[in-house]
């Protein structure tokens, strides 16, 4: 049977599994959506911008374990992906994204609507193609999502011309193999580099792990607690590795860098070894690079050979699939107690404390996160923008299951808050989803609000309401000298009205004595729920390394000057 | 010219499709490494290109440079050859100023290098000269008072030569790849087992 192009991709779709993408329409991309409506195993789910598409199709990926699907139209359909683009590509996040392009003959002509999209996307993607034939679109899309999920897993996009989406000469052939000679994802490790790593590991007297993204990507969380348990090495998770290792693990010892746990940084500081597990050392955990820890050698796994040695130099680099390294060197890890050290970090953990929260008349935000956290037991999946707010959810959430926070952290896109956590709940409908946002945040991506509602997609939106761009406010108070040029908003909307203008349920929240009570009530309410935590204004985040600093340069406590001053 | 204690010579075979141009260029610029020189052409197998790099920087850039490239998916294969035994060539069209007066001069040094003249005019020649990147230089040098009108140089095409005991040893060569489970597309490179394989800044 012929089938145009548009069916062919939707055939293509069906192949790699599809159930769910997010998109929204345009006249290039018209006719793929005209065959999507004779395809309704695919759900499509319509946003209110291209954004949201792709950032949802981030957390579905996240919470599903399969590759986000999202699709554009050419021109700003296609450019309005581009900041979740990148963010996936930060995040290393499977994502197949579909755009439709003007006619092959109006390519190059400034047509209408017409941007070079697989130019624009080239450095933000893990692959992208234009598909010039109809014949070259199932091979396209097969290989788009091979390549999105395996090795390193990332964005690939796809760009169709209108005309090869109409094309209707061509049978369906799904390929059965792809041909990709120049891509080889590792598995296992050369057994040398094993060895050295497990002699590194079996000299070190205090050694901790850093459990990265790749930890979750590779499944390798039973793995992690393994070792981590035989030779009972403290483990921090950075940002992204949040929820390899439950938060309440005795030998989970939080998270590093500029606004990590104090301890988990001391930590670092004192070790002799870092095993670095599926992460690549960002600036925001390293600080200045030279004095970070200092005493330690370091054993790197990853799966991206160019990861190895491009921050911090490896003395045992390892080149695999972590799960199949950790397996490979998990016999050759011997057992350990490391009492002294496991000692002297408990010590840490007792001397650097996160901060008390504030006596103050005003709800601290961070008293929020306590309480949800003490609600959902770390049972629920938290989806958060980026900030205060985000830091704050992963120093004091608790997070018992992999995958449980949802957040853009190489990135650090604002907005993520929002469509991602629909993205998410989709992907683990039997979860409750929290979307801890900021009112910054949460504003630049509310409108898909009314995606939650015409999908009835169950998220509750925590938004700790401080009515300044908190992370920046913070920065201008202590190295800008308090000029709060531009980061105060003095016309937030009333956000519980915002609720009721969409139907959904809305709670406003002023004192601690509230927050429990509004988050049971968000719990039982079914559907979307919008809580409006108006939290005090100038609270900030400590500790904080400021960056380019190192651990001796971390402010546990404010500094004393501003202690206590409001700042707006 | 630089000197050549900081210059790689990268050998990548590559997919020959639209846009693998483009992506190798964009990385570079992206990553902020400097190409000295690239020259791309038809490799032995239909469908696959062979680009020489040569690039500029210390180990860690060019340890980077060639990871980096080998990430790109349509590149099939990278190798710094730079220590091994190498054959290298350049192509240089060097356009210069020569007159009924002076033109007998031009041609002797033309001829002392044994290089070519492939075009004639009332007052100039076309020389061609094929070699490594210092017999250029020289010649350029000694052709300098002349007067250059013009001056192409291809960029430094570059291959590991044959081994004494007949092995073609080609180690960027196809029959190498997919047996390297070493970075996405077989990067040739050991020294991720070599522990002072980059530095830290
Ligand atoms: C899209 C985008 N624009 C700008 C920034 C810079 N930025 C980082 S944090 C921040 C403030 C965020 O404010 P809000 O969402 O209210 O969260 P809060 O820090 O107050 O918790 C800004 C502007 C960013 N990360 N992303």
């Amino acid at each position: 049977m012929e089938l145009t192009g548009a069916e062919i991709v939707c055939e293509s779709l069906l192949k790699e599994g599809v159930d769910v993408m997010f998109g929204l329409p345009g006249g290039a991309v018209l006719p793929l959506y005209g065959a999507l409506a004779k395809y309704p195993a695919i759900r499509h789910v319509l946003v209110r911008h291209e954004q949201a598409a792709v950032m949802a199709a981030d957390g579905y990926a996240r919470t599903s374990g399969k590759v986000g699907v999202c699709s554009a139209t050419s021109g700003p359909g296609a450019t309005n992906l581009v900041t979740g683009i990148a963010s996936a590509m930060m995040d290393s996040i499977p994502i197949v994204a579909i755009t439709g392009q003007v006619p092959r003959a109006a390519i190059g002509r400034d047509a209408f609507q017409e941007t070079d999209v697989t130019g624009i996307t080239l450095p933000i993607t893990k692959h992208n193609y234009l598909v010039m034939n109809v014949e070259d679109i199932a091979p396209a899309i097969k290989e788009a999502f091979h390549i999105a999920r395996t090795g390193r897993p990332g964005p690939v996009l796809v760009d169709i011309p209108k005309d090869v989406l109409l094309d209707e000469r061509t049978e369906f052939v799904w390929p059965d193999k792809v041909h990709l000679p120049g891509y080889n994802p590792p598995g296992e490790a050369p057994q040398e580099q094993i060895d050295r790593a497990a002699e590194l590991i079996n000299q070190a007297e205090r050694p901790v792990i850093l459990a990265g993204h790749g930890v979750l990507i590779s499944r390798a969380y039973d793995e992690l607690r393994l070792l981590a348990e035989k030779a009972q090495i403290p483990v921090i998770t950075t940002l992204l590795g949040i929820s390899s290792l439950p938060t309440d693990h005795y030998l989970n010892i939080g998270m590093p860098g500029m606004h990590g746990h104090a301890y988990a940084s001391w930590t670092i500081d004192k070790a002799d070894l870092l095993i670095s597990l599926g992460m690549r050392f960002d600036d925001r955990v390293t600080g200045r690079v030279k004095d970070f820890a200092p005493n330690a050698k370091v054993v790197h796994v990853d799966i991206d050979a160019s990861e190895l040695n491009k921050n911090v130099k490896a003395d045992a680099p390892v080149l695999g699939d972590l799960k199949v390294v950790l397996n490979q060197l998990l016999p050759k890890v011997e057992t350990n107690v490391h009492l002294e050290w496991i000692k002297h970090v408990d010590t840490l953990r007792a001397e650097h404390p996160l901060n008390e929260l504030p006596d103050s008349q005003e709800l601290p935000p961070q008293y929020v996160l306590t309480q949800l956290a003490r609600a959902t037991r770390g049972e629920s999946i938290v989806v958060t923008g980026v900030g205060q707010h985000q830091m704050w959810a992963a120093q004091y959430c608790n997070f018992q299951e992999p995958n449980t926070l949802i957040t853009s952290g190489g990135l650090g896109s604002m907005g993520f808050e929002v469509p991602a956590a629909l993205g998410a709940k989709m992907g683990r409908p039997d979860k409750t989803v929290w979307s801890v946002a900021g009112d910054g945040g949460f504003q630049m991506t509310l409108c898909d609000l009314a995606t939650a509602v015409e999908n009835n997609i169950d998220v509750k939106f925590a938004i700790l309401n401080n009515g300044v761009l908190g992370m920046v406010h913070q920065w201008q108070e202590l190295f800008y000298e308090k000029d709060y040029f531009s980061t105060v908003y003095s016309g937030n909307p009333d956000f519980v009205k915002l609720a009721e203008a969409y139907g959904i349920a809305g709670i406003r929240v002023n004192k601690r004595e509230e927050v429990e009570g509004a988050i049971q009530q968000a719990l039982e309410t079914p559907g979307p729920v919008i809580v409006d935590f108006v939290v005090k204004p100038d609270e900030n985040v400590y500790p904080m390394i400021p960056a380019g600093e190192s651990v001796n340069e971390m402010l546990e406590q404010p500094p004393v000057e501003t202690s206590g001053e409001k700042a707006v | 010219m630089s000197t050549n204690s900081d210059l790689h010579t990268i050998v990548a075979l590559v997919e020959d499709r639209p846009g693998v141009l483009t992506r190798i260029a964009s990385m570079f610029r992206r990553r902020g490494f400097n190409i000295a020189s690239l020259a791309v052409g038809k490799s032995e197998q239909a469908g696959l290109s062979r680009m020489t790099f040569v690039v500029e920087g210390d180990e860690y850039t060019v340890n980077q440079v060639t990871k980096q490239l080998d990430k790109l998916i349509d590149v099939i294969r990278v190798t710094d050859i730079t220590t091994q035994e190498i054959v290298a060539r350049e192509l240089a069209l060097i356009k210069v100023h020569a007159n009924t007066a002076n033109r007998g001069e031009v041609i002797q040094i033309v001829q002392l290098f044994r290089a070519n003249i492939v075009d004639v005019g009332a007052q100039s020649v076309v020389i061609e000269i094929t070699g490594e990147e210092d017999k250029i230089n020289a010649l350029h040098d000694l052709l300098e008072p002349f007067g250059i009108i013009e001056m192409l140089r291809t960029g430094l095409v570059a291959m590991v030569r044959g081994q004494s005991d007949g092995r073609t040893s080609d180690s960027v060569g196809l029959e190498a790849y997919g047996q390297s489970s070493n970075g996405h597309g077989g990067h040739s490179s050991v020294t991720e087992a070599s522990p002072n394989a980059a530095k830290q800044d």
